[in-house]
């Protein structure tokens, strides 16, 4: 018999010592841009990646529904596609649906379907709630009742697109040439700890948040055992998902700024603490007593998206690489420099924070283009409470 | 079967250079192809070897164990120069991670900023850097009798710099940053774990930033004159005035043992 390892990989290379890359692009001033030098940049970084997983998330996609959630979800199975759609029809309003276009692409194989509705919470279903978390139950229900279907995406006015291959030829498939976003992260995988299927690709989403992610979290089994008291069910068998429904419960739940969220995912270390004034110090030492069990161990690089902001963070001690620069409008952050300097020749600005510091690029408020209202994370009376500790 | 690419490496015989550069355009090329041309290059007795238009690829000039000039215009990527044994390489840009990986002899030099792991496991020869660099520089850096690898940093390096350094001189300038926002707050975890070796710091510590193994020191007559060549070096290599810099300034960070984790596992 052919040895088939060999013929699938004549250099023998499998086994490399690093794995994923991410790039992001924002436009900060909140344009709507080709995803053309994303995808040139993701592919720069093949060898960072072995073709098990290729995902994008853009922002600003759908302006024309901007005022509906946009449900991606993926069918393994045409039966869970009907059960579904009944699932849907009895809770929301559905504006519109379609199955998301594809072009063939000689690379992908079995692709699942993958459909999209734009739709809004009918009245009379869990009224006493918001409306994003009766999105947030309808996410879970799906992914944890009905077989087969798994959401990508949930957020307005942006999507999620991944699948199994090399991102370039996700973006082939999923025609994203023919879409304009002000924000793209893009991620190429490198599976290390569980298997390669389409779901488990990047980026994780919840709403509008997603994540991309590069490393390992050790300590997702602590992370999921507190977020599930909190109603978030990790179904999708990787462990970035957890990084997403932390940044939803601090950020969008419990209306943390994006300063205190990185904080809490990747706090000082205690001897610097000790070496803090006050009151910084014992407002991180409050932090990391209260939040101890959403401390995210383990190497990891990653990039947090929402409408208006993109956040870069890395583990405290920077055990996977990821740099930024600014180059006109576009901030860009990546894992290596190579990629953004392909793209962006002259940048104004470049740097690779230390582990723990974060990259925050924001869209000046009220842009057009957004189409979706940019509400201020916290409000003014928390925030002046935070100011006293020193922290915002 | 043997793999394709084992059966183009570079004849290993010396030559003296020919005094003719041979030029390589790598734009739009995988890094196995880019290497390709330049072992053929080398196989045909190419002395001097231009690259233009590097956008990450990997492995450039590594493996090459004879002396033969580089100069690469672009962003090379990760292990530049890894295992090569008397290259002279300079960079007319940044340099990725893994600069001078396990590299033998000859000498880098870096017209910008460099990543993470520059001179990881480095065995001799000399590395130049003119800005900053990433975590971990000089990780695990030996020395061996004459073998007594060089690195010198103009700006600053990030946490763990010479994590278990174990051989060779880290020469770090402390010039103004370039990028500032690298280094929001002061580099620490200097030294953790050095057991053999070197670090000259120009300007003042304070005993956090540094790991336990540590002991601080005036560098002595010898090494400032070894400092002494190094700015020199430096100020030539990047056309820089360094006057203000003197070897008065640097402290001196050295191994308190040679061996510090001797009694950790034998009770």
């Amino acid at each position: 018999m052919k040895n088939l390892r060999t013929f699938n990989n004549p250099y023998r290379d499998d086994k490399v010592f690093e794995g994923c890359a991410i790039f992001a692009l924002l436009n900060q001033a909140g344009k709507n841009v080709s995803g053309e030098p994303v995808f040139r940049a993701i592919a720069n970084m093949r060898n960072r990646g072995n073709g098990l997983g290729g995902g994008f998330a853009v922002y600003g996609i759908y302006p024309e529904y901007a005022e509906h959630y946009a449900l991606h979800v993926m069918y393994d199975d045409p039966a869970a596609r009907e059960e579904v759609e009944c699932y849907l029809k009895d809770r929301f309003d559905i504006a519109e649906e379609e199955e998301v276009p594809t072009r063939k692409t000689p690379a992908v194989s079995h692709p699942p379907q993958v459909f999209r509705y734009f739709l809004k919470p009918r009245a009379g279903w869990m009224d006493d709630v918001t409306e994003d978390e009766r999105m947030i139950r309808a996410v879970m229900d799906i992914n944890t009742g009905i077989k087969d279907a798994f959401v990508f995406s949930s957020g307005k006015n942006m999507g999620v697109f991944k699948g199994v291959g090399h991102p370039e030829t996700m973006a082939e498939y999923f025609r994203l040439d023919e879409y304009r976003g002000y924000l793209w992260t893009a991620h190429s995988r490198f599976p290390t700890n569980s298997r390669a299927w389409w779901g488990g690709a990047h980026p994780f989403s919840i709403l509008d948040w997603t994540v991309i992610h590069n490393g390992e979290v050790s300590s997702y089994g602590i992370n999921r055992r507190y977020l599930e008291m909190f109603g978030y069910a990790c179904t999708l068998e990787t462990d970035t998902e957890v990084l997403a429904y932390i940044v939803d419960l601090l950020a969008r739940r419990q209306r943390l700024p994006m300063s205190l969220v990185t904080k809490i995912m990747a706090p000082p270390l205690w001897e610097e603490i000790e070496r803090m004034k006050e009151p910084e110090r014992s407002e991180l030492i409050k932090l990391r007593q209260v939040y101890g069990s959403l401390l995210v161990n383990g190497p990891f690089a990653v990039v947090i998206a929402h409408h208006g902001e993109m956040i870069g963070l890395n583990d405290r001690i920077r055990l996977r690489p990821m740099t930024a620069g600014i180059g006109g409008e576009n901030l860009y952050i990546s894992s290596e420099e190579a990629s953004i300097r392909l793209v962006c020749p002259e940048l104004d600005e470049f740097w690779s924070p230390q582990g723990g510091d974060p990259i925050v690029g924001k869209v000046k408020l009220e842009t057009p283009a957004l189409h979706v209202p940019v509400r201020p994370l916290v409000s003014d009376e928390d925030r002046a409470g935070l100011k006293v500790g020193g922290l915002i | 079967m043997l793999p394709e690419i084992n059966s183009q490496l570079p004849i290993l015989n010396p030559q003296p250079p020919t005094g003719e550069v041979a030029q390589v355009d790598a734009r739009g090329l995988d890094y196995r192809e880019l290497n390709r041309r330049v072992d053929d290059l080398l196989a045909s007795g190419a002395g001097e070897i231009e690259i233009r238009g590097v956008h990450g690829q990997r492995y450039i000039a590594s493996r090459i164990r004879r002396p033969v000039n580089f100069r690469i215009h672009g962003t090379p990527g990760n292990d530049l120069a890894a295992f090569s044994d008397g290259v002279r390489l300079e960079v007319f840009g940044d340099a990725q991670d893994g600069v001078g990986n396990t590299m033998n002899s000859g000498e880098i030099i870096v017209h910008g900023r460099a990543g993470d792991i520059v001179g990881m496991g480095m065995r001799g020869g000399r590395i130049f850097i003119r800005d900053e660099v990433g975590y971990r520089t000089a990780i695990h850096m030996k020395e061996y009798r004459e073998q007594r690898p060089v690195i010198v940093i103009g700006v600053m390096g990030q946490d763990f710099l010479g994590e278990y350094m174990a051989g060779g001189v880290v020469v770090i300038l402390n010039l103004p940053p370039r990028n500032p926002k690298s280094f929001s707050r002061p580099p620490a975890f200097i030294g953790t774990g050095i057991h053999g070796g070197k670090i000259f710091f120009r300007g003042k510590l304070e005993p956090y930033q540094t790991g336990k193994e540590v002991g601080f020191d005036c560098p002595d007559e010898k090494e400032k004159e070894l400092l002494n060549g190094i700015i020199r070096d430096y100020s030539n290599y990047f056309s820089q005035n360094l006057d203000h810099v003197i070897p008065d300034d640097f402290l001196k960070l050295y191994p308190k043992n040679l061996r510090p984790y001797g009694r950790l596992y034998a009770y």
